[in-house]
């Protein structure tokens, strides 16, 4: 490693036209840090909007599980706090539906797409493939302030006198569709259609930007099958999401039509008040395809970047090899062909043809397949390795135990037997919150783990991330186990009282508990806040490569410079996941050390 | 003044983006630049907005029991007041935008000749054919809204024995109900409007590329990529005409 510092700092004083950094014109704090163009700011201003946006989506689902928890309390404090949700201390029925809605759009399209993606997206690939930048650094910032503009819109609609858009995540006609038929389909749904289609745009311009730069710009030696693992995750989630989000538009397109135009594309034998209304011919169910076309793959846009990270982080910390590479990039690309064609188990009970329904469920039992390669392949390169119980490494476990949980009732739900029961009740919620969105999440904290020496040049506390961790693994488990339960026994999921079911009053308890544990991990993810924004400016300096990792990005500079190398972009030689390599003195080979001879023989046979 | 000078050069020399394909190191797969590799993805993610409003098209007709028939709908000429000619005008409205298409084709070829007055040349005749293709989707909106055509309303409905007949709003009145299946008028603004609105982007679009030629910007570039560029959504969205044209006037 040193020596190969001291060529590079040579390189960079000999070389005329080098890009290191860029650093002689002054820049100033609005270019440097506002309206930059430089990938690494642009993935951390992703992860600090995205942060926000978490806080805020995590304390509405506080909110209406106050409400699931002691449906006959008052909490006067709470009014105080929230004015006009509440009425004499109780949280208003249209105002739960509207924390419900922000809450699922909140949590899936801005944390966990446009911040999971953009984030390690930014930071990584340019980073890892050995790039300067972006394909077009100009497209990657709009891309991040499309995204504002849509937050700025989505966070609007919050404070609107009639309530924010609240006929749920999926916003389905004919609910969203008529601004009659309850407050939130109003304004409320108007501002989120508009904000929803800028949030495209910032998706596609993304995308875009991250397929072409790992087509095009990857470093002298860095083929495809060279590439670590994460970087194949993002660049099936930029596939699947340039894909499946313009579908998503038609769509919307087409219910702002119904909405303002008074077309028909959804609609059809409305009576309102007693009144018929002119609507004939459309078709609710036409919006639910359309809408899960993009929904399921949404998913897997969701869950792509996680499992990069996590392959990566495992191979890492466990010292060894990644079990099974290619096996790991055929089974995304799997994930990514099938995940086009299940779209419509959500819909078993949409009175879809059953003949239809069983396709779709063949085509969803399927993707069980490469998702159990991806398993086994994380489980097969943690063991016997020699484990650095790490914060990123723990993290990384608890998203392989979130998947497998979550994952294994995914198989229930895929067949529409099972589903056609269980589909409007809280197991749903269960499974899908394990599996995407707690993963989802624990993927996240292990790269933000993982990689903020990388972005910041420092380290974060080992201990907090331990209590951190502890808290969210247990508490997560004690928030979404029970609702199996509750949802095998049939408790619907939509409802904001089961007050009048004589029958559910035996979860009373049961959802007391649900909702203290998901306050308290509410809570808990302030240790991890403090943690974070406190090491930026305290944390203990990062040296060069603090995890001992073989992937380029621990080549370049711990002060992150603009370019991102001194002098020429180093050379890849090998793979990524040269670890404990018999006969080598260290347990790990970067990605730029040249083959030895022995090897170079070795590649010939 | 030197000093200023010099500053300025240091600022283009640390210019990013970086160059095509990175510094020298690995091709991308297909051997093209990262601008066309943007602009192919990007047609994709279009193509799958257009399937899906054809997609919604075919779902929603294939709902209805009765359809009208477009050459009872789609069968006006300007300046040939009540004379019917079913699909003659739409047939012209193609064959401009194929042709327009065409000269485009031509621009691309003089780019790759490095020959300025032929890219402009051809790039003029291909925005012509775009304005005139628009030109006659606005004549053609206009007739249908004169005859009572509305996003939400339909005046082509079911006559004696299953023909497509107009509903004279102007000697009959106009019934609350939509006479004839409401969808058709909400797809068919839909759909070629979505379409028109991408051909309008891609003329401005030629207009810039036009510009930018005639201003020696390619030149200097030393080559004429973003013409052919130009020229790849251009041909795209003739393709999607196609489509419409199949689905709303032939089928």
């Amino acid at each position: 490693m040193e020596t190969l510092h001291t060529v590079t700092e040579q390189h960079a004083h000999t070389t005329a036209h080098g890009h290191d950094g860029g650093h002689h014109h002054t820049e100033t704090f609005i270019s440097k840090y506002i309206f930059s163009l430089d990938h690494k700011t642009i993935g951390k201003q992703f992860l600090i909007t995205g942060m926000i946006w978490a806080v805020i989506g995590g304390l509405f689902s506080v909110l209406f599980r106050i409400q699931l928890g002691w449906p006959d309390e008052t909490f006067p404090f709470l009014e105080r706090m929230f004015g006009a949700w509440y009425t004499d201390g109780k949280l208003n029925p249209e105002a739960y539906y509207s924390l419900i809605t922000m809450h699922g759009t909140i949590m899936v399209f801005f944390v966990l797409t446009a911040s999971l993606s953009g984030t390690f997206a930014n930071v990584l690939i340019p980073l890892q493939i050995g790039a300067r930048d972006m394909a077009s650094p100009l497209m990657n910032a709009l891309s991040y302030w499309f995204f504002v503009i849509s937050g700025i819109i989505m966070f609007a609609s919050i404070f609107l006198p009639t309530g924010a858009a609240s006929a749920g995540w999926t916003i389905y006609p004919p609910l969203s569709a008529l601004p009659q038929t309850s407050p939130g389909s109003g304004d409320g749904m108007s501002l989120w259609l508009l904000a929803m289609v800028l949030f495209v745009v910032s998706t596609l311009l993304g995308g875009l930007n991250y397929v072409s730069t790992i087509l095009n710009m990857r470093t002298k030696g860095m083929s495809l099958f060279k590439m670590p693992l994460t970087v194949w995750a993002l660049f099936f989630t930029a596939i699947i999401g340039i894909l499946s989000f313009p579908v998503l538009v038609s769509g919307v397109v087409l219910l702002i039509f119904d909405r303002t135009l008074g077309t028909s594309f959804y609609l059809s034998h409305i009576v309102i008040g007693g009144v018929p209304q002119p609507y004939a011919g459309g078709s609710p169910i036409l919006f639910q395809h359309l809408f899960w076309f993009l929904g399921h793959p949404e998913v897997y846009i969701v869950i792509l970047p996680a499992m990069g990270m996590v392959s990566e982080i495992l191979a890492v910390h466990a010292r060894k090899p990644i079990f099974g590479y290619k096996a790991m990039i055929f089974s995304i690309l799997g994930i990514t062909i099938l995940g086009f064609i299940v779209w419509a188990h959500h819909m078993f009970m949409a009175g879809i043809n059953p003949f239809l329904g069983s396709v779709f469920t063949f085509f969803t039992l399927l993707i069980a397949i490469p998702s159990a390669v991806k398993v086994f392949n994380w489980i097969t390169t943690i063991w016997k390795g020699n484990l650095h119980i790490t914060p990123p490494f723990i993290f990384a476990v608890g998203f392989v135990s979130m998947f497998i949980s979550g994952g294994l009732t995914g198989i229930w739900l895929g067949n529409s037997t099972i589903d056609i029961q269980l589909h409007d009740t809280y197991f749903v919620v269960a499974h899908f919150h394990i599996v995407m969105g707690i993963a989802a999440f624990f993927g996240m904290f292990a790269g933000i783990y993982h990689w903020f020496p990388r972005m910041f040049g420092r380290m974060m506390n080992t201990n907090l991330a331990y209590i951190h961790f502890a808290i969210t693994f247990v508490g997560s488990y004690l928030i979404f186990w029970p609702m199996h339960f509750q949802g095998l026994a049939g408790v619907p999921r939509r409802y904001y009282t089961n007050n009048n079911f004589e029958i559910f009053a035996v979860f009373n308890g049961m959802n007391k508990v649900i909702s203290i544990a998901a306050i308290i991990v509410f809570f808990a993810q302030f240790l991890f806040l403090v943690n974070f924004f406190w090491s930026i400016f305290k944390g203990k300096k990062s040296t060069q490569n603090p995890w001992n990792a073989n992937t380029l990005e621990w080549t370049s500079p711990v002060e992150g410079i603009h370019g991102n190398w001194h002098g020429d972009i180093p050379e890849v030689h090998r793979w990524a996941y040269d670890y404990s390599r018999p006969g080598n003195e260290s347990d790990f080979i970067p990605q730029n050390v040249p083959l030895t001879d022995k090897e170079k023989t070795e590649a010939d046979h | 003044m030197a000093e200023v000078l010099e500053i300025k050069e240091h600022h283009t020399a640390h210019q990013l983006p970086t160059p095509d394909n990175g510094e020298g190191g690995e091709k991308s797969p297909m051997n093209i630049s990262y601008g066309k590799t943007m602009m192919w993805y990007f047609l994709l993610s279009d193509a799958f907005t257009f399937s899906a409003f054809l997609i919604a098209y075919a779902c929603l007709r294939l709902g209805h029991k009765w359809w009208p028939n477009p050459n009872d709908v789609f069968n006006a000429m300007p300046f040939m007041g009540h004379h019917k000619i079913p699909m003659g005008f739409v047939s012209i409205m193609t064959f401009i935008l194929i042709m327009s298409s065409v000269f485009v084709v031509r621009a691309v070829q003089e780019g790759h000749r490095m020959n300025k007055n032929g890219v402009m040349y051809w790039m003029f005749w291909g925005i012509l054919g775009g304005a005139a293709f628009l030109g006659c989707q606005a004549w053609e909106w206009q007739h249908l809204l004169a005859e009572g055509m509305r996003p939400f309303y339909n005046v082509f409905y079911e006559g004696k024995d299953g023909l497509t007949t107009l509903w004279n709003i102007h000697e009959q009145g106009k019934p609350m109900f939509s006479p004839g299946p409401v969808a058709f008028g909400a797809l068919f603004f839909g759909i070629t409007g979505f379409h028109g609105f991408h051909v309008f982007t891609g003329v401005c679009l030629n207009i810039w590329g036009f510009f930018a030629t005639a201003n020696g910007t390619f030149e200097k570039r030393g080559h004429y990529e973003m013409i052919e560029k130009l020229g790849l959504y251009w041909h795209f969205v003739d393709l999607v005409w196609v489509f419409v044209f199949l689905a709303f006037y032939l089928m």
